[in-house]
């Protein structure tokens, strides 16, 4: 399993820390096909290998999209690239949103700080099937509006009438006019109704411990709701150990579980 | 006599001097014979050559924490236990590079290590490390992704099984995790020693290839004596385990207990060194690791062993998820007796001891798994 | 009923108090509005009002130096702001400004603790409403003191 040299087509800076890269194979051709909230294996010669989850539109054959925080080495070096410049991709790997659930129901989609990159995908695909789906909310929760991902799609998307976005973050200075609050605060202005509601939460660990008790407690069922996991990733295919999380491998059984799945997991410390 | 192949379940006696007989014909066919060797006072596998290489006359005394060489006043070829070698260095080399990538145009050139792979003989294997293969099998061939140089080095290999007979059995339970002491299955050849009212080897075939070889070494029939002899000697070593694992309900009982005290106990004695891991012959977990030479044209992917005990194992955002002692012993062994099950569908010990023997501080998975047990629920949690 | 019953009685905070304790409460509140920019109150202020949104934004600001103001909070119509001192006044730590057109009614928190004194039954009703609004602050709070969106 070698890495494949894919040539950067563009970079844009989201934040100070994140930048969202553009990817082609540099032998020519589409990048293959993936599922929302399936991850990659990015490779910075020489330096190694990070799993970051794919950021683009899975409708949409063509350039692969990857939204990479800087903080550390590889991230670094990843982030370091210009247009022209080469890193190596392997995957895609994982389990994805289980957005074919989504039809027929109510859809909350919850994301914090980096969380919205793997859920891009889904929202893509829920926006693309739009009028099979019951009510569609995102809430995103970042710590300032500095650290805002993908600030003028959310303005799109905040735009449409079919389509409830709220943002949300832990604190502003200046002109921001919007929500400061943390995310749980959120979730009871949401409009949902809990027995036909599929939910998709993305964010650090603790944020998405609130969530899921947010949720749990307006009466969405456990199987229904999904979140993402992360732990310490090496082969990304099963078989080096790194990522366990109790009998769970998060690059083969998840990154993507749903809470009826792990809810004793989550309850466990140092696991 | 000789025949162009014995078949699976046949029973034949062999000779010991009939033994070196066995090492030529396994040579002759293109196998590179692998087999327990005395190496600075410990037995280790390693190539052999002829009988003498094996540690003939030799066993050991093991204990938790302890190993110790003795000299056994007979000559019997496989009178030991098993020592801090398995053979899971054969199969998954400990260190190996994936590629080499060297900087081309806009992007790079791959390079995979064309290698040919070894045809192993694996001579005097344990049930138990017998046990371990079929572990490893399904960790490494089960799954979506499978290793290709243990696929076809295993594919290769031939397997030549002794039934533990004429030895202590200091720190073993093989037969609290229904792996041993008699290999049952997976072994192309089951030697079983008899070293009392006489010395010779009864050899239970396999499988085919395992005839094949076996047909072209001088050997008689078994006569019935000569099998209950082995019989005998290996129901001897069933009935003095040196440890007993109760293994009934074991993958609940961890599952509930991950908050006991015991784990807090252990904690103080282990010292993370990782000596379980590196002996253990199920342990798998690797990492992998990206270099580039002082030009940074050329870049290489090394992959090695790797051990959970290391605080950066579990690393993720400036730390680790598994950040003392307790939270590492407790991983290493929740996975090897429960989460294994759940990731495999078996269990992931085999009962051989090694993990006590080599353990600095005499750490025994037995007794933690039976404090856990007996005290479940009493003890107030820290 | 009045204009400023029928609006505590809609109230989330108001929910479980009884219409004769709501009565007492008008009696000590009047409605107060706010332009977009306008300020609620300013840090070191008296903390005489407690102010019951029912209508626009408010954003909670802490003045950290040269800066300028940090909102730490945004509270919208249907929640409430300021402190029920029973005992001593307080004041002010923080700012409130008004993000759009905001209507409120703003009861006297010294009025509010005589009538509390007079009657028991009203004051430990309106305590029960006020603890659960600290203890969620509380919680709030927590969460974002662990800054769970840094590294």
């Amino acid at each position: 399993m070698v890495p494949e040299p894919y040539l950067v087509q563009g970079v844009k800076k989201e934040t100070g820390d994140t930048y969202t890269l553009t990817l082609a194979p540099a032998g020519g051709g589409p990048a293959p096909a993936f599922a929302p909230g399936q991850f990659n294996m990015l490779y910075a010669f020489g330096v190694g290998e990070v799993p970051i989850s794919i950021s683009g539109d899975p409708g949409q054959p063509g350039p692969l999209v990857h939204t990479i925080r800087a903080v550390g080495a590889v991230t670094r070096a990843l982030c370091r690239l210009k247009r022209g410049g080469v890193l190596g991709v392997r995957g895609p790997f994982g389990t994805p949103w289980p957005v074919d659930l989504a039809p027929g129901k109510d859809v909350v989609v919850i994301a914090g700080g980096l969380g919205l990159a793997p859920l891009r995908p889904a929202v893509y695909w829920l926006l693309n099937r739009r009028a099979e789906l019951g009510n569609l909310e995102l809430l995103y929760g970042a710590r300032t509006p500095q650290d805002l991902l993908y600030r003028r799609e959310l303005e799109r998307w905040r735009g449409r009438f079919d389509f409830r976005v709220h943002v949300t973050v832990d604190a502003a200075r200046g002109d921001w006019r919007g929500n400061v609050g943390v995310v749980t605060t959120v979730i009871p202005r949401m409009r949902f109704d809990p027995a036909h509601t599929l939910a998709l939460v993305c964010g650090p660990e603790i944020m998405m411990r609130f969530t899921l008790q947010e949720l749990v407690k307006a009466g969405v069922p456990p199987e229904q709701i999904f979140l993402s996991m992360e732990r310490n990733m090496k082969c990304g295919v099963g078989l080096c150990g790194h990522c366990q999380w109790g009998p769970f491998f998060i690059c083969k059984d998840g990154p993507v579980f749903a809470l009826s799945r792990i809810q004793e997991w989550l309850g466990r410390r140092e696991v | 006599m000789a025949r162009s192949s014995l078949p699976p379940g046949a029973f034949v006696t062999l000779e010991i001097k009939d033994f070196q007989q066995l090492l030529e014909v396994l040579r002759r066919q293109g196998y590179l014979p692998v087999g327990p060797a005395l190496r600075d006072g410990h037995f280790v596998y390693d190539e052999i050559a002829s009988t003498a290489d094996l540690p003939v006359g030799w066993t050991d005394e093991q204990e938790a924490g302890t190993f110790r060489l003795r000299s056994r006043g007979d000559q019997a070829l496989f009178g030991y236990g098993v020592g801090q070698h398995s053979l899971k260095q054969f199969l998954f080399p400990p260190q190996r590079q994936l590629w080499q990538a060297r900087r081309e145009g806009a992007g790079w050139r791959v390079m995979i290590p064309e290698e040919e792979q070894p045809r192993y003989a694996f001579l005097g294997v344990r049930a138990c490390d017998l046990a371990a293969l079929e572990v490893q099998d399904r960790v490494f061939l089960q799954g979506t992704y499978k290793d290709p140089v243990y696929q076809e080095r295993r594919a290769q290999a031939l397997v030549v099984a002794v039934n533990c007979a004429a030895r202590t059995c200091g720190t073993c339970f093989c037969v609290s995790m229904g792996t041993g002491p008699r290999a049952t299955r997976g072994f192309d050849l089951a030697l079983t020693e008899v070293v009392e009212g006489g010395h010779f080897l009864v050899v239970e075939v396999g499988t085919a290839a395992g005839g094949e070889v076996l047909a072209q070494v001088p050997h008689r029939l078994a006569a019935p004596e000569e099998r209950q002899a082995g019989d005998r000697a290996v129901a001897a070593t069933a009935a003095q385990m040196g440890r007993v694992l109760d293994t009934s309900g074991l993958k609940e009982l961890l599952y509930r207990n991950y908050e006991h005290p015991r784990w807090d106990e252990v904690a103080g004695r282990c010292l993370t060194c990782g000596n379980c891991t590196m002996v253990c012959p199920t342990c798998f977990c690797h990492t992998l690791e990206d270099a580039t030479d002082l030009t940074g044209a050329v870049a290489e992917r090394r992959r090695r062993l790797d051990v959970c005990f290391t605080v950066d194992f579990s690393y993720l955002h400036g730390g680790s998820v598994r950040a003392t002692p307790r939270s590492r012993y407790r991983q290493w062994l929740t996975h090897k007796l429960a989460t294994w099950w759940d990731q495999f569908g078996c269990s992931g010990c085999v009962g051989c001891g090694r993990c006590l023997t080599w353990c600095p501080v005499a750490i025994d998975i037995t007794e933690e798994v039976r404090a856990i047990r007996e005290t479940e629920g009493l003890l107030k949690e820290k | 009923m009045d204009a400023i019953e029928t609006i505590l009685a809609a109230h989330p905070f108001f929910k479980d108090l009884a219409p004769r304790h709501l009565k007492v409460l008008a009696e000590c509140a009047s409605t107060v509005s706010f332009a977009a920019g306008e300020y609620l109150f300013r840090e070191n202020e008296a903390a005489t009002n407690f102010y019951v949104l029912y209508h626009g934004r408010v954003a909670l600001e802490v003045v950290a130096g040269g800066r300028g103001p940090l909102t730490i909070r945004t509270v919208e119509a249907g929640e409430v702001l300021g402190w029920l001192w029973f005992t001593k006044p307080y004041h002010w730590r923080s700012e409130a400004r008004a993000l759009e057109v905001t209507r409120a009614l703003a009861l006297d928190v010294g009025e509010v603790a005589r009538r509390c004194e007079a009657d028991h039954e009203l004051g430990y009703s309106l305590l029960k409403a006020y603890s659960h609004v600290l203890a969620v602050l509380f919680r709030v709070a927590f969460v974002q003191l662990l800054d769970i969106y840094g590294t």
